[in-house]
């Protein structure tokens, strides 16, 4: 009885669970991944905020994980602008993930400052609809110039980091991107609105792999200890560093 | 007809000072020699005692640090062409009246302008963008408007019945009189227009010249009064004289501004745009000059852009030394389609933002930092893809689909280590698929024979490595499955 009348009160619309991921009206971009989807505020990439992924070493899926909405927004008329990119963004394996070419810019800078320079110019331009910056040795303090420069735009901006996470920073959304025995394990280590939630793992190279069935599969892995006990802290803090 | 008369009070110290915010105590003397006189001054000059008319030698008396400069009547007719070509934004019939006028038939642009209130205004802010104080009047009449203007009397006459009365009321200097005859009038107490008017015809015109009785005719409208119209260039070639050597770029910005104004008028008047624009920097004691083209993406006549893409290439110059002229010109105009308006919201259309975004960051970065990437018709991974131009479609070929390709390549393949034929990054590889066999190239002498696979480092990262085939046991890194 107790349980059913604590039920009817937690279904009251006043009553906010933090548990919940908060479905907030952020504008997003669907990632493409159902089950990634359903751990991001506003269910995709959002828009007009600062997003963070980071990687350890190339070769996780981190950019594998963008293209479906990369090739998304090109083919509808949006730029896909690459900022200081650490290889050779391959024409071919953009071209077979869906991407248009032709909505496709590289920048090239000469240093840490001129990519923040950059990355602003093309957070600002509204013809940009997604923006991939590698910043690994910009401050951290340049991203809150970047954050403002995003707010009155509907652009999606990644920033790729090297894998430690400094403790504070304005992105509205912070992944961590690994591999975990040939599955990508995406972690959420921020998000806005709600606690952290457990770590997912998307099968992005099953092709590569040379294993058969369907592309993207997802399985919640059991969280880690560490995990676990970020998220019965609960309440107010909401970032973990890894 | 409704003519409006631009007139400029102090064009002769305009057109040497609009290179600068501040000129300093500046003084335009009538000519080189030593009786010459005080043309004009700036306000700093005025505050330290120094007026129109006073001799040059009372000038100087009075502060020796006074900045002095000739009158340059060509410059002066220059600018009022300047103006004129301009001011074609606004009517096709812009004439020139030197010394100090311009005048425009305006009747027929009224209601794309919003009216005689806001053109006039639209007008005056212009103006005073391009460097000059200006005052403004409209009357049916060109003679009228120009005499409404120099008086300083902001007409707006638009009705030949209400001209006469307002006409009346000017003070005779309006008229451009000889001097003998001012003082003739003066003597008889003539001070007004309606004074004038109300003199009989025949012993006027006897007394004081048949001009007055016919100027008046004219401005009245009783005889024609055919002005030429003015024709605009069909390049843009503008030069300004900075009153004081400048040596920051932010200085040179706001000079470079001013003719910016004037190109994007002229532009307006057209219908143009302009796609490459050269900008000429001459310098004190050199014989060099500073020499900057701007290649825009797309044609553009909007000045904030200009003025933004030669902001970023002027941060980066070095210059020669201070600078003393600033030049612009662009060869060719270039037609800027135009845009219907829409009732109905139309889909975003981002060509143009994302060229002007292209142009801010070539501007800074370098033309050759901002590039698009396209498909190339080679086996070989590394000219499988090739930089270009933002924007170009390349076909994309279905015969290299099939085979796995990984998002990062890198520019040059890494030599890996291997033990006992396992290659090693981070740890000895497995190798996952392959081998794909890609041998092409014999031709160019950069051929290749390799053979790909995708290997999974002991770290789980998948990488595409390969096997030169000439070279057994060579191993290399050429991408990551990112």
């Amino acid at each position: 009885m107790a349980a059913q009348a604590l039920e009817e009160v937690l279904n009251h619309p006043a009553i906010w669970r933090g548990s919940e991921c908060a479905r907030v009206a952020a504008p997003s971009i669907p990632t493409g991944f159902a089950e990634l989807d359903a751990v991001l505020p506003g269910g995709g990439w959002p828009a007009g905020a600062l997003t963070e992924i980071h990687c350890e070493r190339p070769g996780a899926g981190e950019l594998q994980l963008v293209m479906p909405a990369a090739a998304r927004l090109t083919q509808s008329g949006r730029w896909l602008t690459l900022i200081a990119p650490p290889y050779i963004p391959y024409a071919p394996a953009l071209v077979s993930h869906g991407v248009r070419l032709s909505r496709v810019m590289l920048v090239q800078t000469p240093a840490a400052e001129e990519s923040v320079w950059a990355c602003g110019q093309a957070l600002r331009s509204h013809g940009c609809g997604a923006v991939l910056a590698w910043l690994e040795r910009a401050p951290e303090r340049s991203f809150r110039r970047l954050q403002l420069a995003v707010e009155n735009n509907d652009a999606v901006a990644l920033l790729f980091r090297p894998g430690r996470a400094a403790s504070a920073s304005p992105a509205a959304l912070r992944l961590h991107v690994s591999k975990s025995q040939s599955r990508t394990l995406v972690r959420v280590l921020k998000r806005r609105g709600s606690d952290v939630p457990a770590p997912i793992t998307l099968d992005l190279h099953g092709r590569l792999a040379g294993r058969s069935g369907p592309a993207r599969v997802a399985m919640p892995l059991l969280p880690e200890e560490g995990w676990l006990q970020s998220s019965r802290g609960g309440g107010s803090r909401i970032e973990e560093s890894v | 007809m409704l003519w409006l008369a631009l007139h400029f009070p102090s064009l002769a110290l305009d057109a040497r000072t609009r290179g600068a915010s501040e000129p300093g105590p500046l003084v335009i003397a009538s000519s080189a020699e030593a009786n010459a006189v005080v043309v004009a001054c700036s306000p700093a000059a005025q505050r330290r005692g120094v007026q129109a008319g006073m001799a040059l030698a009372a000038a100087c008396a009075l502060d020796s640090r006074l900045n002095i400069l000739a009158r340059d009547t060509a410059a002066e007719q220059a600018a009022l062409e300047r103006v004129a070509a301009w001011a074609g934004q606004y009517t096709p019939m812009a004439s020139l009246a030197p010394p100090a006028d311009v005048l425009l038939e305006v009747a027929g642009s009224l209601n794309l302008f919003g009216g005689l209130t806001r053109l006039c205004e639209s007008i005056e802010r212009g103006v005073a963008e391009l460097g000059y104080s200006a005052r403004v009047a409209c009357a049916p009449t060109p003679l009228a408007a120009q005499w409404f203007a120099r008086a300083g009397h902001a007409a707006k006459i638009r009705h030949h019945d209400a001209l006469r009365h307002a006409l009346e009321r000017l003070p005779v200097v309006v008229l451009d009189l000889s001097s003998q005859v001012a003082v003739l009038l003066e003597d008889v107490g003539v001070r007004t227009v309606g004074d004038v008017l109300r003199l009989p015809r025949d012993g006027a015109a006897r007394r004081f010249g048949q001009r007055l009785i016919d100027d008046l005719d004219r401005a009245l409208d009783r005889l024609p009064d055919a002005r030429r119209p003015y024709a605009p260039p069909r390049r843009f070639m503008a030069a300004l004289a900075l009153p004081a050597p400048v040596h920051e770029a932010e200085a040179l910005i706001f000079a470079a501004r001013r003719l910016i104004a004037e190109l994007c008028g002229l532009l307006a008047a057209g219908g143009n745009g302009v796609q490459q624009l050269r900008l000429t920097l001459s310098h004190e004691d050199h014989e060099d000059t500073t020499h900057l083209v701007l290649n825009l993406v797309a044609a553009s006549r909007d000045p904030e852009h200009l003025v933004n893409v030669l902001r970023e290439r002027l941060g980066r110059l070095q210059l020669a030394g201070p600078t003393t002229t600033i030049a612009l010109a662009s060869d060719s105009l270039v037609p800027l389609p135009a845009r219907s308006l829409s009732f109905l919201p139309a889909p975003e259309d981002h060509s143009e933002t994302v060229s002007r975004l292209i142009e801010r960051l070539r501007g800074r970065l370098g033309d050759a930092a901002v590039k698009g990437i396209g498909l190339a018709a080679d086996h070989r991974p590394e000219r499988a893809w090739r930089a270009g131009e933002p924007g170009r479609d390349t076909v994309p070929d279905e015969a290299t689909r099939r085979a796995p390709r990984p998002l990062w390549l890198l520019a040059v393949p890494l030599r890996l280590a291997a033990s006992a034929d396992t290659p090693c990054y981070e740890g000895p590889l497995t190798l996952l698929a392959g081998p794909e066999r890609i041998e092409s190239g014999w031709w160019d002498g950069a051929d290749v024979t390799r053979d790909y696979f995708v290997a999974r480092t002991p770290a789980q990262s998948l990488l595409w490595i390969y096997r030169e085939r000439r070279d057994v046991g060579a191993w290399y890194l050429h991408g990551f499955f990112a």
